[in-house]
């Protein structure tokens, strides 16, 4: 039988902000344990949440970014567990009216157009981290984590495989990152993700039963663990089995998931409103103003790179895979606006290519927008050749004279020569010294062409115009 | 909506709540009792009535995105039962 495999997310996006979302302690990543916890977040008696204005502000911004509603009034809601690192015995969560409701995320998958509903996105604190290790049969409790602020943002089971969760949470990851909200470091927990699996027969409406798959921290794993979960589901259910809703834990050491409790184990949570939060009120003064510094999002650069640069689909989801990818890209076509492929093609190729092996971020590039454009525009003046142009970019990146496009050409010798008399020139005494071959390109040899071409080349060291060449050298032999 | 000793039992095992037999057989009467009153409460129309999310009209006051807390672990864990390399030490959780 053919299986369809359906699958939705739940993505935690830690929220930029300096201060936790109900207490003013800093939400710094790495400080020694407990020294970012103060009464709030240790939930000593008598204490309050303060609802942080940067929190809801970034929800709001990410609402506005996939075309959601902003709920006005949003409640928050205790999720009641226990837990040590939870030390108020519930989380401050919301259940009903979520600050962000619907919107959609358009993904790029496999050269098409694909849209993923979102559910909706609320506001939560985080928990704190209990540490297991060896404290003489106890665990020890840091709490500078409670109470850091999150975006959860939850999906339809819009999605179909394991390559487009992949796809899908990078647009999301890219697009948290892009509009300023969540610094995405995948290392430090800033984005993890949780994946509800099913199958069911190909063809069929029936949702089948559902597993989720919780805190898978990379890319990577949670790709590999939606395909072992899928084939573990299909495994069952065509030894005629039954799928069991439960929660799973991804063990990528062992490359499978593992049950980590069943449904009727699961907690029963009790929501219920906070009493210590008044509903929120967001105006729509307030969604203005964040509307109006929203920078222009990945999708609206997409759509203006293909009508205004005429790049394909695949080019222009590379460029704005990170905004500063696109600022970069936008820098150097601002110099060479007639070159838009060529740009494109240099910052996808060298420029990526060296940052990945050296692990740089493109923030990092020690060529500027301008010094590329430069150098690009060597070649499209027909100065240098593409393959020079090589030369030129490694001696640029190793900081060689200053990173002077012009002196490093001069200083290599690396100029085309482009002058049509001198190749003219050239290309006679090669044809001299080359009797037989011109011979046998008339008597029907094609391949006696390139021979020569190269022999042109070879006598100046690869610096002719190749175009040239080939126009010149087939003047001369057919003239 | 008619609950039983079982199910009293199951809920109380959920919410990690250790209760007897006799508190469970009370705590079914007082249950049922709440149910009751749901269901008539659950009688009158309130078809024209605005949904109400806090007893009160008042909303949320924000706070700026500021520190406004200095580190006083020291104090804190001052009443802690047991504290080693400032983590608060608690019973085993896991095996």
């Amino acid at each position: 039988m053919q299986w369809e495999i359906v699958i939705g997310l739940e993505v935690h996006a830690q929220l930029s902000t300096q201060s936790k979302i109900f207490s003013g302690a800093s939400t710094a990543y790495g400080a020694p344990p407990n020294t970012q916890a103060c009464v709030i977040d240790l939930a000593l008696p008598g204490v309050l949440p303060v609802l942080n204005k940067g929190a809801v502000e970034r929800a709001i911004k990410f609402g506005l970014s996939v075309g959601a509603k902003i709920n006005s009034p949003s409640i928050f809601a205790r999720k009641n567990y226990f837990y040590p690192d939870l030390p108020k015995g519930y989380q401050i969560s919301q259940f009903e009216l979520p600050v962000v409701q619907g919107g959609n995320i358009q993904i790029q998958a496999d050269g098409e157009e694909k849209n993923i509903r979102l559910t909706r996105a609320h506001l939560e604190e985080d928990a704190g981290k209990s540490l297991h290790e060896d404290f003489h049969g106890m665990s020890g409790i840091d709490l500078n984590r409670a109470g850091t602020p999150l975006l959860e943002i939850v999906s339809e089971p819009d999605i179909r495989s394991s390559a487009e969760a992949v796809v899908y949470a990078k647009t999301l990851h890219a697009l948290v990152r892009w509009i300023g909200i969540c610094d995405g470091n995948m290392q430090e927990g800033s984005f993890r993700c949780d994946a509800n699996v099913s199958v069911r027969p190909h063809g069929t409406e029936k949702l089948g039963t559902r597993c989720e798959i919780k805190n898978l921290n990379s890319f990577r794993f949670l790709e590999k663990a939606i395909d072992y979960e899928a084939r573990r589901q299909i495994e069952i259910l065509e030894d005629g089995g039954t799928i069991r809703q439960e929660t799973r834990l991804y063990d990528a050491s062992k490359d499978e998931t593992r049950t980590m409790r069943t449904k009727e184990d699961a907690n029963d949570y009790r929501y219920f409103p906070d009493p210590d939060l008044l509903p929120l009120e967001i105006s729509a003064n307030w969604i203005d103003q964040v509307q109006s510094a929203l920078p222009e999002l990945p999708q609206a650069r997409r759509d203006r790179y293909m009508s205004e640069f005429a790049l394909s689909a695949y080019d222009t989801s590379v460029l704005t895979s990170s905004r500063e990818t696109a600022d970069y890209f936008e820098s150097t076509i601002k110099q060479l606006p007639a070159q838009a492929k060529l740009c494109a093609n240099w910052i996808m190729g060298e420029i990526s290519g060296q940052l990945n092996k050296e692990g740089l971020e493109i923030t990092a590039c020690p060529i500027t927008p301008s010094q590329l454009a430069t150098l690009l525009e060597r070649i499209s003046d027909g100065t240098i050749s593409g393959k020079a142009a090589k030369t030129v970019f490694e001696s640029m990146w190793n900081g060689e004279l200053e990173k002077n496009v012009d002196a490093i050409i001069a200083a290599k010798g690396l100029k085309q020569i482009s002058d049509d008399s001198a190749i003219e020139k050239l290309v006679e005494q090669v044809l001299t010294a080359n009797e037989q071959q011109v011979a046998d390109y008339r008597n029907g040899k094609e391949k006696a062409f390139n021979s020569l071409v190269g022999q042109i080349m070879k006598a100046t060291q690869g610096k002719a115009n190749p175009a040239q060449v080939n126009t010149i050298l087939k003047k001369k032999l057919e003239g | 909506m008619t609950l039983s000793v079982s199910d009293v039992k199951r809920i109380a095992d959920l919410a990690y709540i250790e209760i007897n037999d006799n508190e469970a057989k009370e705590t079914l009467n007082q249950l049922s009792g709440i149910f009751d009153l749901i269901g008539t409460m659950q009688a009158v129309d309130t078809s024209t009535v605005e949904p109400m999310s806090h007893a009160q009209s008042v909303v949320q006051r924000l706070r700026e995105d500021e520190v406004t807390e200095a580190d006083q672990h020291g104090l804190y864990q001052s009443i802690a039962p047991q504290v080693e390399a400032n983590l608060y030490l608690v019973p085993q959780v896991i095996e």
